[in-house]
């Protein structure tokens, strides 16, 4: 290996030899470069889809209601379904164990919010203080709702950054006053929020508030939740689909709702989504280490192929070496030695060259469900190493029988 | 130097067996030139390749130089070759990505001498005949005589004890083949022990020993009064 006189011979062989080394280097560069494309590709998928679930808590659940299809105990379908603080009371009571922070959700249609000349239309929420978390929302200036605000009614909201935007402009909004459909309430924190503008865009109050001010009763739209963290995913999941289920069924005895009518009262639990985006990512992911793995077996074949090529094409001068004192082990180390310094070259050339490309393109990817794409150096340079080793093996078998044959049929071959 | 007795050698082609030499004897001494004759299929080459060790013998014992060749290896035909024989070919059989140089240098190479004494020597056999100033060329920038003469350098480089020639005029008009020739005939005069393949009666008297095969055995074998070649015939 170290034999510097065997170096000079290869390093002869590769210069007067152009065409075949950057032909055997092409195929080898090119499978290393598709692969970790692919790969990169493949994570920035899995990234891409990460970023979307975090808009919200990972393990959420959401109830609703709408309007009965199914006659159930001699009731007509058609029925508005309204949840109340009652439900919400009682359930979490009942799964005190269970739910980590928990909000019931009061809508207020119309909501036009003013300011000086500002104004725009936003989803205002009446809320619980823990909504925060359920939203994944963080605070940029001023604080969130508490439970003082909802105990003593107080007219107070926290706003949206792209409210902020659009009726402060980059004024100081904290303390503010804002009009929402015709009544002040006073601005104490703005929030951000990783799903972006569209959750951005909305108006959060005191549950209590917004039941009093918006002549709400003591009506829910909604409930949502998310569940203590457990051990792993998989149990997460399972979890997150019975807590789910079992609330929905509780509230649907409770108002008196067929089973299986989902209309009047559905649930949503985002881990369940999760598991399918990540069953789906899973696949994905799996679908492009085949495709990798069968471009890595095109490049071993390629690679395997021009190296019975090469030796078939040297099988005179094998024999003359042979004719003039060459020892067949030194015929193979030659051909192996140079198709691995061939292969490993080019493969490096391909890993740095995609690994660059990857590096300068990946983070200015903006295309939804691909974010940074980007891959294992570890994972590459493992692929790097099996071409190689494919390489060196595909060429030992047919320089092995090349420095068997007798000289005098090798320079018999024309 | 070289003997050989009772010697056998048969290639099986399908299901015909092809008895190519039928016991050879022979015997060939230090300093020869020898001009071994015969038509096509007489088992010329077949001898020559056994003696050249790129062929084995199926019956009868070859002693070289001393040395009993027998139940060859490669690798030790390989030490063997490089050790006691050159090889001149009818088609020269230079490696052509290297130039004049290098191939003469490469038997040097399998003896593990290292590069720049390689490359001295190498250039002192390419002197030796006459192509020093087309030691850089590649083989397809020379004509067929210049080739063999390169050729002959290679063989030489090893310093063999034997120099085989397998028709090394063969592929060689008149005027080239005498030049070739003479070279034959100035190495042997330094004492090197030649054997020729040919079918070309005067190249044949050009040496100092004639073997005639005929069928696979020697059918004549007899000294002969050399035919020099003109020193003027080239330069």
């Amino acid at each position: 290996m170290f034999n510097i006189e065997r170096w000079q011979e290869i390093f002869e062989t590769i210069r007067k030899n152009k065409l075949r080394t950057f032909l055997t280097g092409l195929s080898v560069a090119s499978g290393i470069f598709i692969l970790v494309i692919l790969l990169g590709f493949g994570q920035g998928m899995t990234n891409g889809v990460a970023k979307e679930f975090e808009e919200d808590a990972a393990n959420r659940i959401v109830v609703w209601t709408g309007v009965t299809t199914v006659e159930h105990k001699g009731l007509n379908p058609g029925r508005f379904i309204e949840l109340r603080n009652e439900d919400y009371d009682l359930l979490i009571k009942k799964y005190e164990d269970d739910l980590e922070f928990k909000s019931s959700v009061y809508r207020i249609w119309s909501g036009v919010a003013t300011y000086k000349n500002e104004s725009g239309s936003y989803r205002v929420e009446g809320v619980y203080p823990d909504y925060q978390f359920i939203e994944n929302a963080s605070l940029t200036a001023g604080r969130f709702l508490n439970y003082d605000d909802h105990n003593g009614y107080e007219k107070v909201i926290v706003i949206g950054h792209k409210v902020y935007k659009d009726l402060f402009g980059n004024k100081e909004a904290i303390g503010e006053q804002v009009q929402i459909s015709g009544i002040n309430f006073k601005v104490i924190g703005v929030y951000s929020d990783p799903g972006g503008e569209r959750e951005e865009s909305r108006i959060f109050l005191p549950l209590s508030t917004s039941q009093r001010v918006f002549n709400g009763g003591n009506k829910v739209r909604n409930m949502g939740f998310t569940l203590r963290p457990q051990a792993t995913f998989q149990q997460a999941v399972q979890h997150s689909i019975a807590i789910s289920n079992e609330i929905e069924s509780f509230l649907k005895e409770r108002h008196i709702v067929a089973p299986e009518d989902d209309s009047a009262i559905d649930s949503w639990n985002s881990l369940e989504e999760a598991k399918r985006y990540y069953d789906l990512m899973d696949m994905i992911k799996l679908f492009f280490w085949v495709v990798g793995i069968c471009t890595i077996i095109a490049g071993v074949v390629g690679v395997s192929n021009i190296m019975l090529i090469i030796v078939k094409e040297r099988t005179k001068e094998i024999g003359i070496r042979k004719a003039i004192g060459a020892q067949p082990w030194s015929i193979i180390g030659m051909i192996l030695h140079e198709s691995i310094f061939v292969t490993a070259i080019a493969g490096f050339l391909g890993l740095i060259f995609s690994m660059a490309l990857l590096e300068v393109i990946g983070p200015n990817i903006e295309i939804d469900y691909i974010v940074n794409p980007s891959v294992n150096f570890n994972v590459a340079i493992t692929t790097v190493f099996v071409l190689i080793i494919a390489g060196a093996l595909a060429g030992f078998f047919p320089a092995w029988r090349a420095a068997r044959i007798k000289p005098i049929e090798a320079l018999r071959e024309e | 130097m070289i003997e050989i007795t009772d010697l056998h050698k048969s290639y099986v082609m399908g299901t015909n067996t092809l008895h190519v030499l039928k016991g050879i004897d022979f015997t060939v001494n230090e300093g020869e030139l020898v001009a071994i004759m015969g038509s096509s299929g007489s088992g010329k080459s077949t001898l020559l390749n056994i003696l050249g060790m790129l062929d084995e013998a199926d019956q009868g014992t070859y002693t070289l130089d001393g040395t009993l060749i027998h139940n060859l290896n490669e690798k030790i035909a390989a030490r063997y070759r490089n050790k006691f024989l050159g090889f001149v070919f009818q088609s020269f059989n230079l490696i052509s990505y290297k130039n004049a140089l290098e191939n003469v240098a490469m038997p040097l190479y399998y003896q593990g001498v290292k590069r720049n004494e390689r490359n001295e020597k190498a250039m002192h056999y390419l002197e030796k005949v006459g192509l020093a100033e087309w030691a850089t060329h590649l083989p397809n920038e020379l004509s067929g005589g210049q080739k063999q003469r390169v050729a002959i350098a290679r063989a030489l480089a090893s310093e063999p004890k034997v120099l085989l020639a397998d028709e090394p005029t063969g592929a060689l008009d008149s005027t080239t083949s005498y030049e070739v020739m003479e070279i034959i005939q100035s190495i042997n005069d330094e004492g090197k022990t030649i054997l020729i393949v040919t079918h070309e009666d005067d190249i044949a008297h050009m040496c100092k020993r004639i073997v005639n095969l005929k069928d696979g055995i020697i059918i004549d074998d007899s000294i002969i009064s050399q035919v020099r070649v003109k020193a003027t015939s080239h330069v």
